[in-house]
């Protein structure tokens, strides 16, 4: 990487590298976009042809990505495993439902617990190595929990997936929300969830925490000869991302009142390296950009032809080649000049 | 009374012996420099001495403690701190934020989320305190990545300030440079060694800079000691003198 080169193309005086901050008024301009949207979906979303659980599966990717990006777009570690915390947040839900207790509350924090702490335990694992060895632990990893959802049948459902469990509706005293057959609802609940797991997310990128760890995405051995704990720091960045991970999958068992095993599979960890590339791995929303463009290409095309993963793919090599900040990134660029 | 020790340092890779029993001490507030020609093995024994890698026998000792195992880390909270041959900063990031990251962790904020109004005052405090040190107070908003290559050296060293350091350990400071920026850096250091009493340990290739600078200097050559003392017993030693001009200098 030249730094002479990236230096000369970012020339505002704020840098805009910590995602989050920037503006002059205290909140970014893409920040109140991407929350005016994202507010106003169930509202707008079915006047272009859409359906509020598309909007729902967006906002779920979205965090797994950005969840992802927390590791891969502000510490600098690639991890092509993720797809294994997010589907054991999936599955701590789902066998919650089914097993222990009709709760949502219950099968969100169960949900969250096992992929986050289990992502914590092998991070401290994974986080001596680097670079590509990096990366192939992680994948190891998460193969290892794919084949243990795939062949423990009778806890699991194995390859057909867990069914039989349904989200419930939340009470909170006398009041009770109805997620379970309200479609709008249930999204306004995924959106509070996101909205609880990216503010926690922007606060830590702000803290000198946060700081530390853009140091070390930059340079690591300047950062460890300035006495900062490295590998704790890349063990701690990586359990958050595992955390928000779970948190996402826990949602994804909610909408879809289901889990299975294709979700812990490298192949959904691939693809979501490809929505935080596609969105702009250095930015705060630009994994969600990437997602939502996925998602709902996914969606469309998918009902046209059966090879819609090869326009997926055609779409991420134009980007990469003419876009190689990704899209949100290379809109900020612009706009920057 | 000695601030840094080094104790029949040897290190090998495989059958190459880079640095072979060498010993050193230096005082504190002393400015030791380093030289040898290429393949010397200045860089290897600074490297030994910052905890880059461990040497394969002898001690490296900090103010009468061992340090031999102790990690790169662990040295800069025990009061060393160093800057590398080529710059290592963060070039994406202002001046100013350099600076933060480098007194945060050194103020233990590495790992923290949460920070109180006086704690950001004290933090801005250290930073424009070693800003100002380094005649960077002016360019403190603009990004490392933008300036010359004098200021990236001055921006590297007030990083290496904000660790508060006791022991000062710079790898070839002028390294790359032209006449101006050297006349600069050197400068610095200078000012750093005689008005704020640093110990300093410089490894350097420029002779010009090292003889005005020093207060003693050692001379390593094909891994071994060649010589040690002042400049001026060095500029009259006839075994360095040799050592240079047989490298055709």
């Amino acid at each position: 990487m030249s730094s002479t080169d990236l230096g000369a193309a970012a020339k505002p005086a704020v840098p805009s590298a910590a995602g989050g901050r920037g503006g002059a008024a205290g909140i970014p301009f893409t920040t109140i976009i991407v929350w005016a949207l994202l507010l106003s979906a169930p509202i707008w979303l079915p006047l272009i042809g859409g359906y509020t659980a598309l909007a729902s599966r967006v906002v779920v990717m979205g965090l797994v990505a950005m969840a992802l990006n927390f590791l891969l777009g502000f510490t600098g570690q690639m991890s092509f495993g993720h797809a294994a915390y997010f589907g054991l947040g999936a599955y701590g839900a789902g066998l919650t439902l089914r097993y222990v207790a009709n709760s949502t509350g219950l099968a969100m924090i169960d949900g969250i617990l096992l992929g986050g702490v289990l992502g914590t335990i092998l991070g401290a694992l994974i986080c001596k190595r680097r670079g590509v060895y990096f990366a192939m632990i992680t994948i190891a990893f998460g193969q290892i929990f794919y084949y243990i959802a795939y062949s423990w049948d009778g806890l699991t459902g194995g390859f057909d997936g867990l069914r039989g469990f349904t989200r419930q509706p939340i009470g909170i005293g006398p009041l009770v929300i109805d997620i379970q057959n309200n479609g709008t609802l249930f999204y306004y609940f995924v959106l509070a969830v996101f909205a609880l797991a990216t503010g926690i997310m922007a606060l830590l990128l702000r803290s000198p925490f946060g700081r530390t760890l853009l140091a070390i995405r930059e340079n690591e051995r300047r950062a460890r000869f300035l006495g900062i704990a490295v590998d704790r720091h890349i063990w701690l960045s990586f359990s958050i991302a595992c955390f928000f991970a779970s948190t996402a999958g826990a949602l994804f068992a909610l909408l879809n009142n289901f889990a299975d095993p294709t979700s812990m599979h490298y192949t959904l960890s691939g693809i979501i390296v490809i929505m935080v590339v596609m969105g702009g791995m250095r930015t705060f929303w630009g994994p969600l950009i990437g997602a939502a463009i996925y998602v709902v290409l996914q969606d469309y095309i998918s009902s046209i032809t059966v090879n819609w993963m090869s326009f997926i793919g055609l779409l991420f090599v134009l980007v990469v080649m003419f876009f190689p900040r990704g899209l949100l990134g290379m809109i900020k660029a612009r706009s920057a000049q | 009374m000695t601030m840094l020790e080094a104790r029949r340092v040897t290190k090998t890779f495989g059958s190459l012996v880079a640095v072979n029993d060498i010993s050193i001490s230096v005082a504190p507030g002393e400015l030791r420099a380093v030289i040898g020609p290429n393949g010397a093995g200045k860089t290897t024994f600074f490297n030994m001495i910052t905890g880059f890698f461990p040497p394969t026998r002898g001690e490296i000792v900090l103010q009468g403690q061992d340090i031999t195992r102790t990690s790169a880390q662990q040295r800069v909270k025990l009061g060393m701190a160093r800057t590398f041959q080529i710059t290592e900063i963060f070039p994406e990031l202002t001046v100013r934020e350099n600076v933060r990251i480098a007194v945060e962790a050194a103020d233990g904020f590495s790992l923290r989320v949460f920070a109180s109004r006086a704690d950001h005052a004290r933090l801005a405090a250290d930073i424009d305190a070693v800003l100002a040190m380094t005649d960077l107070s002016g360019k403190a908003d603009r990004l490392v990545g933008e300036l010359s290559h004098g200021d990236q050296r001055a921006a590297e060293i007030a990083m290496a300030l904000a660790l508060k350091p006791r022991v000062l350990l710079l790898d070839e400071p002028t390294a790359g440079m032209g006449e101006q920026e050297t006349f600069q850096v050197a400068g610095l250091i200078r000012r750093l060694h005689k008005d704020s009493r640093y110990t300093i340990m410089l490894v350097e290739h420029d002779m010009r800079v090292v003889f005005n600078l020093a207060d003693r200097i050692t001379v390593l050559a094909e891994g071994q000691m060649l010589a040690d003392g002042t400049p001026a017993e060095i500029a009259d030693n006839p075994a360095v003198q040799a050592a240079y001009l047989g490298e055709a200098h």
